[in-house]
């Protein structure tokens, strides 16, 4: 229901405009000696809060092999079409040739990424993560496009435990299923 | 050696011109700074001197003040691009930004900064030309710079320039008839019968040796102060500039360094105002009412002249500290309300105020 | 020296005048006329009339003339480029040149005008406290009637720009 809110007539020192110029000024004056709020930035960093979307990184698991099995659904997620996977094969000589394939090359755009977090949100794997990252610059287009190599460079080792693909290898090794 | 009369005269004009250009674009960074201050922000405090800022203590703390910002400022405005719009007037668009400044440094010749005691015993103002009509020529010589205004929004050929060089143009007629007779009573003082008739602003300022005009004038001043503002186009009487309403007002289509002469403009405007405001109603050089240089005993020689100009120099940044302080506590007003405010309230005012000095000063004069 | 600037300042004004007449654009005109009335106070200046050098200025140059700016601007005046010179403004102009003509030398001629500089009484205008006692005692009845004619006008322009009221 609409309603009017009454406007209190102003009384005589409000009427006169000196006296509420003299308390502006004195509450401004005030002002002048508390301390500034600015951060400054590049010396003083914010504190960045759990659960931040700064810029999208691929991880490792703590073994050092890289959990992105290249499935593609970022890929087919990603609402600006930021992210561009080619899969490539594991080798037969490693010792994890039975995840089957793994990324040959994952290129994001930074240009393009809107930092939505449905890439992380999607993954299978728990291999892309946005991070507490979230200055990135470059002096050309070329540079902002975030490689392999860069995405784990940023990203880091993911510091969990479960070591899926090892009991799914032991577990075929002993002739089961799952 | 003798020097030339004329030629001293024209490295005494140098010399204060050149004081009153520092004093702006320190006007700029003290702007910037209080702003900075009573919004709870930090203000310029990168910009460093590669020899000045590597003292140890006192150079990054100056550096935390601004005190070199000044210069980054000034290049910017010297070797940014200079965009000469292909619609406006040239030579008018030229002649604007000048014709704003010239005014402003022009007036400095009447404003006396200090006195000096002679061996002879006589007070020898500080001031370039001591004419006997000081006041009326500052008035008459300040007036003209709102012709730099006028023609910039006029030789822009376009809207919201034109807006503000008509808002410009109306205030300024408005607020000058209030901000003149404001001051009627203290001439009325100054030249009590049997005086030398005389609107010398350093006269004035001798007259405050004991009370301050704007102690015993308060409504003069308050009324000065109004129209003060508003001739010199600060908030809360930007009108012609108000860049809610008017992009930028009449210097949207400036660039580069003519916009940095409107910019030195409005800061010389403002010294010079808050000069004449010190002289008339915050008593000069005076340390403090009833207490001269003399009283103290410190009134004598090159000691007592660089006291009395310190002291006017103080007292002229605590008014340049006002102007800001009110700009960062006043909205902008309305334009309607800026034209009521000047006809209907400060010139009858104006007007009433100078009737009840006349009778004031009348039996004060002849007793009652 | 001084003769010197009177020269430069008599030709400016002058000029500044000249270009008032002939200028097309409303806004040059009025420039031309603030630079005649700058370089008028500069010769009240030579004549050590300091006060009406400065009146001069400040009302005239600062407040009249920002005052016709202003109606040029808002009213927005045409160039008048295209307008053709009628014959009788052509006689008019030519005639009250020539009475001008005639004014001038007849003023010239008469002996009244011809006193020596150094005889001259100090000019009223030179000390303020002198200009205002002249203008309050000597000079009141020509002040005072001035004053009531620009009362006139002002009330003129009052009656006429105030709307009419409908009647409802």
């Amino acid at each position: 229901m609409p309603f009017v809110i009454k406007r209190k007539p102003l009384n005589l020192m409000e009427k006169l405009y000196l006296p509420e110029i003299a308390r502006g000024l004195s509450t401004t004056f005030k002002k002048i000696w508390e301390k500034p709020v600015t951060l400054e930035y590049p010396e003083q960093r914010p504190t960045i809060p759990e659960g931040y979307r700064g810029v999208p990184t691929l991880v490792r698991d703590p073994e050092g092999r890289e959990k992105c099995v290249s499935c593609q659904l970022c890929e087919f997620v990603c609402p600006p079409k930021a992210i561009r996977i080619v899969p490539g094969e594991i080798p037969e000589d490693s010792e994890y040739a039975h995840v089957e394939k793994g990324p040959k090359e994952f290129d994001i755009d930074m240009l393009r990424c809107i930092y939505c977090g449905m890439c992380e949100e999607v993954c299978p794997e728990e291999a892309i993560w946005l991070q507490n990252q979230f200055s990135m610059s470059g002096y050309s287009r070329e540079e902002m496009v975030n490689n392999k190599d860069k995405l784990y460079e940023l990203g880091g080792t993911l510091p969990d435990e479960h070591f899926k693909w090892n009991k799914k290898k032991d577990a075929a090794a002993k002739g089961g299923g799952h | 050696m003798e020097i030339n009369p004329i030629v001293l005269k024209f490295v005494y004009a140098a010399v204060v011109v050149s004081v009153i250009m520092g004093l702006c674009s320190y006007a700029v960074l003290a702007e910037r700074k209080i702003s900075s201050w009573i919004q709870g922000r930090v203000g310029p405090n990168r910009t460093a001197l590669p020899l000045v800022g590597g003292i140890p203590i006192l150079g990054p703390f100056l550096t935390r003040l601004g005190i070199f910002q000044p210069i980054p400022d000034g290049l910017k405005f010297l070797f940014k691009e200079d965009v000469l719009p292909g619609h406006v007037n040239k030579f008018y668009f030229m002649m604007a930004p000048v014709i704003s400044l010239v005014p402003a440094l022009t007036t400095v010749v009447v404003v006396p900064f200090g006195r000096f005691v002679n061996e002879a015993g006589d007070v020898v103002p500080l001031v370039l030309a001591n004419v006997n009509v000081g006041l009326l020529f500052l008035f008459a010589i300040s007036s003209l710079g709102v012709y730099g205004v006028v023609l910039a929004g006029w030789s822009s050929n376009s809207k919201y320039p034109f807006l503000g060089g008509i808002r410009a143009s109306a205030q300024m007629i408005s607020y000058e008839l209030a901000m003149g007779v404001s001051v009627l009573p203290i001439l009325m003082w100054v030249n009590a019968p049997g005086k030398e008739g005389t609107m010398n602003l350093f006269d004035i300022a001798v007259a405050q040796n004991g009370f301050w005009f704007a102690m015993w004038m308060p409504l003069s001043a308050i009324i000065f102060l109004v129209c003060l503002f508003a001739e010199t186009n600060r908030l809360p009487f930007d009108m012609a500039e108000s860049e809610t309403e008017l992009v930028s007002g009449f210097h949207t289509e400036y660039s580069s360094f003519k916009f940095g002469l409107f910019f030195v403009g409005e800061y010389a405007h403002m010294v010079i105002g808050s000069c004449v405001f010190t002289l008339l109603f915050l008593g000069g050089w005076n340390p403090l009412p009833f207490v001269t240089l003399e009283s103290l005993g410190m009134g004598q020689g090159i000691l007592g002249a660089v006291l009395s100009v310190g002291i006017f120099l103080g007292k002229m940044c605590a008014m340049m500290f006002f102007f800001m302080w009110i700009r960062w506590t006043l909205p902008r007003f309305r334009y309607d309300q800026v034209m009521k405010l000047g006809w209907t309230i400060l010139l009858p005012l104006s007007i009433a105020n100078l009737i009840l000095y006349i009778f004031i000063i009348y039996y004060l004069d002849t007793g009652l | 020296m001084t003769d010197i600037f009177f020269y430069i300042f008599s030709i400016v004004a002058l000029a500044g005048a000249f270009g008032v007449v002939i200028s097309r654009n409303t806004v040059n005109g009025a420039m031309c006329l603030i630079v005649t009335f700058l370089s008028m106070s500069a010769l009240f200046v030579l004549l050590e009339a300091y006060f009406l050098a400065v009146i001069q200025v400040l009302v005239y140059a600062g407040a009249v003339m920002v005052l016709f700016l202003f109606i040029i601007m808002l009213l927005d005046v045409e160039e008048s480029a295209a307008r053709k010179t009628s014959v009788y403004t052509w006689a008019a102009s030519v005639i009250a040149f020539g009475i001008l003509i005639v004014g001038v030398v007849a003023i010239y001629s008469a002996d009244s005008i011809r006193t020596k500089a150094e005889s001259l009484p100090e000019a009223s205008g030179a000390s303020l406290k002198a200009f205002g006692y002249e203008l309050f005692t000597t000079y009141l009845l020509p002040m005072q009637l001035t004053g009531f004619l620009l009362l006139i006008a002002m009330i003129g322009v009052i009656a006429l720009s105030k709307k009419a009221k409908v009647d409802s």
